[in-house]
């Protein structure tokens, strides 16, 4: 099952080229990008792992498409997502998140059903990748 | 790839008549050279040698245009000359002048100096150097004093590791950015020679030269034109004198040392009108006088020597 989290997360992966002028655009508006990773990825998990600093002052995408296929290249097994942050006050928040890499096979969720009293039901879900402990995910 | 941003009016034209007009206009490059010749004063052969460049590359791009292929000049740089001489100002509009010719892509000038690129330990340094470079991608990346990354007396210094990465980059990545090199000439000079590698990949030496008394005296109406000052006739003849004793004397950086001339006679002039009091005319806040600048040290150094 394909994880759709950010944007662009139902298209194609983007390529290369594609990731340079989303992350040009970035740079344009003056927002610095960060470059994380995870095998974690349920939709609650908002800590993933930073590779590198945040990238600040950088005036071209050349200079951090090529840190982000090192990334890439360094998580086979991990998601990968570029983050845009807006630091200008009244917004400060992310600007532009989305996932450039992703494991070959990705496992999915499962919704999970609890009954509780007066037969309310709880939801949850449940990756199945976490099933296996941290560094042994989606090797398979 | 990078450098193909042919314009869509010169694309119509046939290739036997390439207007060269109206592609130098069309690149604005005449504005920032008649800059150039506006801000700067004196210096000739370096505007020479920028105007030679701008040419250069703009023919190279109309060939492009008319297909005929080659490789695309050779563009870091090596800027020599004393402190004070403009360097830093010319890389500005260097910078500008690749941008309007599209062979830079964002324009931007990064200052470095041996403290931003060479770390303290082992493994510190690769991570700063890429960082300035990083920051200096899609622009100019000029190294001041660029002869103290190299401590060939220190072999464990880490200065090698950084001239290591900056040749990979001008090497391999020719087109996202242009690295310009600055420092005193004769330094400059031992510093490629014990680098050749380094030396080899500069393609374009510029000396600066000093100024010549006259021409330090016209920055300094130059600046306080800009600052809305103006020397009375009797303060202009004082600043000359001042000039002719300065430049012997040690640690004289040419327009720098007459900027700092400027901002002391300033300081001067603004507590002579408070220690006169009473009223002042905009005249008087306008006007540097003798005495603004007959009061430096210089003169009392010069009379004491001669």
């Amino acid at each position: 099952m394909r994880l759709t989290q950010g944007q662009f997360s139902f298209l194609p992966d983007l390529t290369e080229e594609q990731i340079k002028k989303q992350v040009q655009y970035a740079l344009d508006h003056g927002w610095p990008i960060s470059i994380e990773y995870t095998d974690d990825p349920h939709p609650r998990n908002s800590y993933w792992e930073m590779h590198g600093l945040p990238m600040f002052d950088v005036k071209d995408a050349v200079a951090i498409v090529g840190d982000i296929m090192k990334a890439i290249e360094a998580h086979p097994n991990s998601y990968v997502k570029v983050n845009a942050y807006d630091a200008r006050l009244g917004r400060q928040t992310t600007a532009m998140s989305f996932i450039v890499g992703r494991p070959a096979n990705e496992p999915g969720f499962r919704l999970d059903r609890t009954e509780w009293s007066d037969r309310q039901i709880k939801y949850s879900v449940h990756s199945y990748a976490v099933e296996e402990p941290v560094g042994e995910r989606y090797k398979k | 790839m990078q450098n193909d941003q042919a314009t869509p009016e010169t694309e119509t034209r046939t290739p036997e008549s390439l207007d060269l007009d109206a592609a130098y206009r069309d690149s604005q490059v005449g504005d920032v050279l008649a800059k150039l010749d506006r801000e700067l004063v004196g210096l000739a052969p370096v505007k020479n040698r920028i105007r030679e460049i701008a040419h250069l590359l703009l023919i190279d791009k109309l060939r492009k245009q008319v297909g005929l292929a080659s490789e695309p000049p050779p563009l870091h740089m090596s800027f020599t000359g004393r402190p004070g001489t403009g360097k830093t100002t010319v890389a500005m509009r260097m910078a500008e002048i690749l941008l309007k010719l599209g062979y830079v892509r964002k324009g931007q000038l990064i200052t470095a100096t041996r403290d931003d690129l060479v770390g303290q330990y082992i493994g510190h340094t690769a991570p700063k150097t890429k960082d300035v470079l990083k920051r200096a991608m899609g622009g100019v990346l000029f190294i001041d004093e660029a002869y103290y990354l190299y401590k060939p007396e220190n072999e464990r210094d880490y200065g090698g590791e950084a001239i290591e990465i900056l040749l990979q980059v001008m090497e391999n990545q020719r087109a996202d950015l242009v690295v310009i090199f600055a420092g005193y000439k004769d330094r400059m000079d031992t510093f490629f020679s014990s680098n050749p590698g380094l030396g080899s990949r500069v393609a374009n030496h510029i000396d600066f030269p000093d100024y010549a008394q006259d021409e330090l005296v016209s920055i300094a109406d130059l600046m306080l034109e800009k600052l809305n000052y103006t020397f009375t006739p009797a303060a202009e003849k004082a600043f000359s004198e001042y000039l002719e004793m300065r430049m012997t004397q040690p640690q004289f950086a040419n327009a720098r040392s007459v900027r700092n001339a400027i901002d002391r006679a300033r300081l001067r002039q603004a507590t002579r009108l408070f220690d006169r009091g009473g009223t002042v005319t905009p005249a008087d806040l306008k006007t540097i006088d003798e005495a603004d600048i007959r009061q430096s040290r210089v003169f009392k150094i010069g009379a004491g020597t001669t």
